[in-house]
């Protein structure tokens, strides 16, 4: 079997500019955050993301790394807004794919399972429909008389998630209450690169309760061991979000001078540097 | 106490868990998601009361029976598991009735919270839709404003993020058929739909129709024999005060006058 085990460098290596990248999790919650800073050490950029967006998209964003977004909402939670993604819409800088929750679910499942829209009423009436004007209507062919939203599949080059424990194949275990729509995410990428806290032998894998196996080693390409790789936002039950780190983040990101001392301190090195200055930070908080 | 030191008592702020309460009365066995401290309160105030039927969550991904307060989490045993993915299949099945928080809506009931100005370079960009399009038009929603006015109360609303009465008409009847939209209770007020467009109900104690039609960006009739918000019970005030907001985060979100 496959040890599908590399770096989060090695994983962005097989990403390309202009590519449609799907990122899992939601909010400021289990976000594949030690991949996306990976993505920021890259040059890569014209990325459409798809994502419950949160500081992952918002940090793609400062970075230049986007072109196009779609999205139901883009939230911290505790923060309501992410500045990043803010200041680039009101300038005008970011393409939208503005869609109700519900629709973005169906375009990962469409795609997951090989079908070129899904049905659904999401959307009519609402000016979804005014500002992604490529949106079509179908009729019900058994003649209810109904006009429904074709959501178009939304097929993904690739997908990042992070889940708490994971083997070397790459099957995936959630613990968190909330699986999200990672194993969507995944089925629907045609790459899927899973990091997470632990990656355990097979033994103690096949330990855990099956009813936390969410993503099949069949959908993914790369495993990436990442402890505390979800920072700042939650990886319950490992640990909470950083909610004063978090509100460190949402308040530079609002300032451009905070902004280049808050990317100078995390964001210039690695992902050993990123988790060595969170740990110092934590220790001076103490 | 007599009634009439009742009513000297109570804030305006529990007026309004009142109202919020009364929006999930004979709602019977459906999820009562409700954002906001106020209506919060008001949901398990109907629980626990009048409309003991209802589910509410833990604001993470269980049902939960019980009461606890606002400020705390619950301590009820679990009832059900809700990820995600099961409450949008349960928003399109219909059992539910969500109380959102507009940033504007209109007298047809459109709401927005995706932007302020052109969408395309928004003066604000907000949270976007969320499940706003899909709630609207597959089961009851109601609308919490916890400060009428003309900002939020527009003649046109800047980017439908949920869906009017008006909105849905011209788009037919898959978006007529379960759109239900049911009260917009604010400080001042509560809003009810009458032939697709929105109509005084009540005016909180202490609220003249003046207040309300001033605090509205759209014209309002206010029916000379509008009714006011009816008075809590004592145990209702009990449960309010003691029980679900002991620390009383309601006057947070609507301070006394």
């Amino acid at each position: 079997m496959a040890d599908k085990r590399m770096t989060s460098d090695e994983a962005v290596s097989q990403l390309e500019s202009g590519m449609t990248i799907g990122i899992g999790g939601w909010a400021s919650r289990r976000k594949p955050m030690a991949l996306v800073r990976a993505l920021l050490r890259s040059d890569i950029k014209d990325l459409t993301i798809v994502a419950y967006g949160g500081p992952d998209v918002g940090l793609l964003v400062e970075a230049g790394k986007v072109k196009k977004v779609i999205y139901g909402f883009v939230s911290m939670d505790t923060v309501p807004l992410d500045p990043h993604f803010r200041a680039a819409r009101q300038r005008g800088e970011i393409e939208t794919g503005e869609v109700d929750e519900g629709m973005l679910q169906w375009g990962l499942y469409a795609a997951a399972i090989n079908l070129p829209f899904l049905p659904t009423r999401a959307g009519l009436g609402s000016d979804v429909m005014t500002y992604n004007p490529d949106l079509k209507l179908v009729a019900d062919p058994y003649g209810s008389g109904l006009e429904l939203v074709a959501m178009p599949a939304l097929k993904l080059d690739a997908a990042l998630v992070h889940v708490n424990r994971a083997d070397m194949h790459g099957n995936a275990a959630v613990l968190d209450y909330d699986p999200y729509f990672d194993d969507l995410y995944c089925m629907a990428a045609d790459k899927a690169f899973v990091s997470t806290e632990k990656i355990l032998d097979s033994d103690e894998f096949g330990a855990l309760d099956f009813r936390t196996m969410q993503i099949s080693r069949q959908h993914v390409t790369g495993v990436i061991e990442a402890p505390n790789g979800a920072h700042f936002a939650s990886c319950l039950p490992d640990y909470p979000r950083d909610e004063a780190f978090q509100k460190e983040y949402a308040t530079a990101a609002a300032d451009p001078e905070k902004w280049a001392e808050f990317k100078q301190t995390y964001l210039s090195g690695t992902e050993d540097d990123y988790q060595a200055a969170v740990a110092r930070r934590s220790q001076e908080q103490k | 106490m007599s009634n009439d030191t009742a009513t000297q008592t109570v804030t305006r702020a529990e007026y309004c868990v009142i109202a919020c309460a009364e929006a999930f009365r004979d709602n019977g066995e459906i999820l009562a998601s409700a954002f906001g401290t106020i209506p919060a309160i008001g949901a398990r105030l109907a629980r626990e009361t009048f409309s003991p039927d209802l589910l509410l969550t833990d604001g993470a991904a269980n049902t939960v029976r019980g009461t606890w307060p606002v400020n705390k989490g619950p301590q009820g045993p679990v009832e059900g598991w809700t990820p995600f993915r099961r409450i949008f299949d349960l928003v399109w099945n219909g059992k539910r009735h969500v109380v959102m928080i507009p940033s504007q809506i209109d007298a047809a009931g459109n709401m927005n919270i995706s932007v302020i100005g052109d969408f395309n370079k928004p003066k604000a960009a907000l949270i976007g839709v969320r499940g706003g399009p899909g709630n609207t038009i597959s089961h009851p929603t109601s609308y919490w404003v916890p400060k009428h006015g003309t900002r939020v109360f527009v003649e046109k609303v800047d980017m439908v993020s949920g869906v009017g009465y008006d909105s849905a008409e011209k788009a037919g009847k898959a978006a007529t058929e379960f759109l239900d939209l049911r009260v917009v209770v604010t400080n001042l007020c509560v809003f009810h739909f009458v032939d697709g467009r929105m109509q005084v109900k009540s005016l909180h104690p202490g609220v003249t129709a003046e207040e309300v039609v001033e605090a509205t960006g759209f014209p309002i009739e206010v029916p000379a024999d509008v009714p006011t918000t009816r008075e809590p019970t004592e145990e209702e005030l009990r449960l309010i005060r003691e029980v679900l907001d002991p620390k009383s985060l309601r006057d947070r979100e609507v301070p006394s006058a």
